[in-house]
C-alpha cells in the first residue's frame, strides 16, 4: 500500500476524521437522549463540534513544578493509540479478510493506552484530586480488564483459534455472527456490555472522573488543546468500542444492520447510565471481579466444552 | 473579557458563543445567589440547550459565576482562582453583593464589590438574583463577543 494511500487512511477515512466525526456524533446522541430522559430538550447536533472548536482556542496552562514533557503529551499518546486501532478496527471490516495475525491482540494492547495515559496526566498534574483520579482509574482498569480478556479469548476458542480481526470477520460472514454460535458467546457478548461503559467511563462506573467528588480527576489541571485532545480521545473511544463489540459478536461493522447494532448499544448505555448512581470504588472492584469474572469464566469453560 | 494574548479570531469566537462552560464560584455569600444558580442548571430550564454546562474545574471554565461580596477571607482564593481559570475567559457578578456589595456595605470583613478585585464583564444585580435574570445577564455576556 503507497505512503499516500496510508495516511489517507489513518487521517480521513477510516481512521481520524470519520471516527471522531462518528465519535463526536454519538456523544451528541448520549447527551440528547439523556436530556429527552430527563423532559428537557437537549444541546444541538453540532455541540461536541463547538465544544472541541472552543477549547482548541483556549490558553494552555501548565502547573508549575509540574513535568512539562510528560503532562503535555499524555494526551497526544492516548490520542495516538485511538487513532491506530479505530484504523485497524475499521478496516477489518471494510475489508474483511486484510490485516495481520495478531492484530486482535494488538487492538486490545492499544486500547489499554488512553486509560494509562488518563493516569499519566493525572499523575503528572501534581494536583491531589488528579492524583484520586487516576489512583481510581488504575483500580477500575485492574478491575475490568481480566473479565473482558476471557471473553475475547471465549471467541477465539468458539471460532476456532482465529486471531486476526479480519478473519474472523469473514468467519461469521461465511457462517453466523458469533453471538448465534453458543451459549458461551452469549456469555461473552454480556461482559462485553459490561465492559464497555467501564472502559469508557460512563454509566454508573464514572468513578475516574467523578465530577461532584473529584473536580474533575485526572483531568483538572488540563485546559485547551491537551484537553481537547483528551476529549476527542474520549469520543472516538465511544465509537471504537461499539464498533468492536459488533466486529467481534454480530459480523462486519460496515452493513446497513450495523447501524442498527450500533445505535442499539449506544441507546442500551445510555439508558443504565441516565437511570444507575455511580458506584463506588470498591463497589466496582466487588462487582468486577465477582459476578462478572465468575460469569466469564463459566463462559470460557463452556466454549472448551464445546457449547 | 480577559483574552491575554492576540484577539481571538471569528472560529473562536463561535465555539466560545455556542459552548460556554460555567465555573461557580461563592466569594463569601450568604448562599441565596448560589441556590438561584443552582437552579439555572436544574432540567426546568435546560440552559445545556445553549452548550452551557457546570464545570468543575476552573481551568476549563469560559464563563466565571461570582456570587458574594468579597470577603477578606476569599479575596486570595477569588484572585488565585480568577488566575488559574483558562483564557479567554469571561465573569459574570451575579447578586447585589458582587455588584456593589449589597446589605453588607461598610461591614468589617468586606474587602469591596468584585470589579475592585478582578475585571467584571456583566453585572445581574438581585437579592437574589431570579434564573429569568441570570440566564439574561449571561446571554449579554455572550452577544458581546
Amino acid at each position: 500500500m503507497s505512503w499516500l494511500m496510508l495516511v489517507i487512511a489513518v487521517v480521513v477515512f477510516p481512521g481520524f476524521l470519520f471516527t471522531a466525526a462518528l465519535g463526536l456524533f454519538s456523544s451528541w446522541l448520549d447527551r440528547k437522549l439523556s436530556a429527552r430522559l430527563q423532559w428537557r430538550v437537549g444541546p444541538p447536533w453540532y455541540q461536541p463540534i463547538a465544544d472541541v472548536v472552543k477549547l482548541m482556542n483556549k490558553e494552555t496552562v501548565v502547573v508549575e513544578g509540574s513535568p512539562r514533557f510528560t503532562f503535555l503529551s499524555a494526551p497526544f499518546i492516548g490520542f495516538a493509540a485511538v487513532v491506530v486501532v479505530a484504523t485497524i478496527l475499521w478496516r477489518a471490516s471494510i475489508q474483511p479478510g486484510t490485516g495481520f495475525v495478531g492484530d486482535l491482540i494488538a487492538v486490545l494492547y492499544l486500547l489499554y493506552i488512553p486509560s494509562v495515559a488518563m493516569i499519566v496526566g493525572g499523575s503528572a498534574s501534581r494536583n491531589p484530586y488528579a492524583a484520586l483520579g487516576a489512583s481510581r482509574e488504575m483500580k477500575l482498569m485492574l478491575a475490568y480488564e481480566v473479565s473482558f480478556l476471557i471473553a475475547v479469548f471465549t471467541l477465539v476458542i468458539k471460532n476456532g483459534g482465529i486471531l486476526s480481526l479480519g478473519d474472523m470477520v469473514a468467519y461469521q460472514q461465511s457462517g453466523s455472527p458469533m453471538i448465534a454460535q453458543g451459549l458461551s458467546c452469549i456469555i461473552a457478548f454480556v461482559v462485553s456490555l459490561v465492559y464497555v461503559p467501564a472502559k469508557l467511563g460512563i454509566g454508573p462506573f464514572d468513578i475516574a472522573e467523578a465530577e461532584c467528588e473529584l473536580i474533575a480527576g485526572p483531568y483538572t489541571e488540563y485546559s485547551g488543546p491537551p484537553f481537547a485532545a483528551f476529549k476527542l480521545t474520549k469520543a472516538m473511544l465511544s465509537c471504537i468500542l461499539p464498533v468492536l463489540v459488533i466486529t467481534l459478536f454480530l459480523s462486519s461493522a460496515w452493513t446497513p444492520w450495523a447501524v442498527l447494532w450500533y445505535a442499539l448499544i449506544l441507546v442500551v448505555l445510555v439508558l443504565i447510565k441516565n437511570t444507575n448512581p455511580r458506584l463506588r470504588i470498591d463497589q466496582a472492584l466487588r462487582f468486577f471481579w465477582g459476578p462478572v469474572l465468575i460469569l466469564s469464566l463459566v463462559g470460557i469453560v463452556l466454549a472448551t466444552v464445546g457449547l | 473579557m480577559d483574552i491575554y494574548g492576540k484577539q481571538p479570531g471569528k472560529l473562536a469566537r463561535w465555539g466560545l458563543k455556542k459552548s460556554p462552560w460555567a465555573f461557580h464560584l461563592n466569594a463569601g455569600s450568604c448562599n441565596n445567589c448560589d441556590i438561584e444558580i443552582l437552579d439555572v442548571l436544574t432540567p426546568k430550564y435546560d440552559v445545556e440547550r445553549f452548550g452551557i454546562t457546570l464545570v468543575g474545574s476552573p481551568r476549563h471554565a469560559d464563563v466565571l459565576l461570582v456570587t458574594g461580596v468579597v470577603t477578606m477571607q476569599t479575596l486570595p482564593r477569588v484572585l488565585r482562582v480568577y488566575e488559574q481559570t483558562a483564557r479567554p475567559c469571561l465573569v459574570v457578578a451575579i447578586g447585589a453583593c458582587a455588584c456593589s456589595t449589597g446589605i453588607f456595605d461598610g461591614s468589617y470583613h468586606v474587602v469591596g464589590p468584585l470589579d475592585k478585585i478582578i475585571p467584571v464583564d456583566v453585572y445581574v444585580p438581585g437579592c437574589p438574583p431570579k434564573p429569568e435574570a441570570i440566564i439574561d445577564g449571561v446571554v449579554k455576556c455572550l452577544a458581546k463577543l
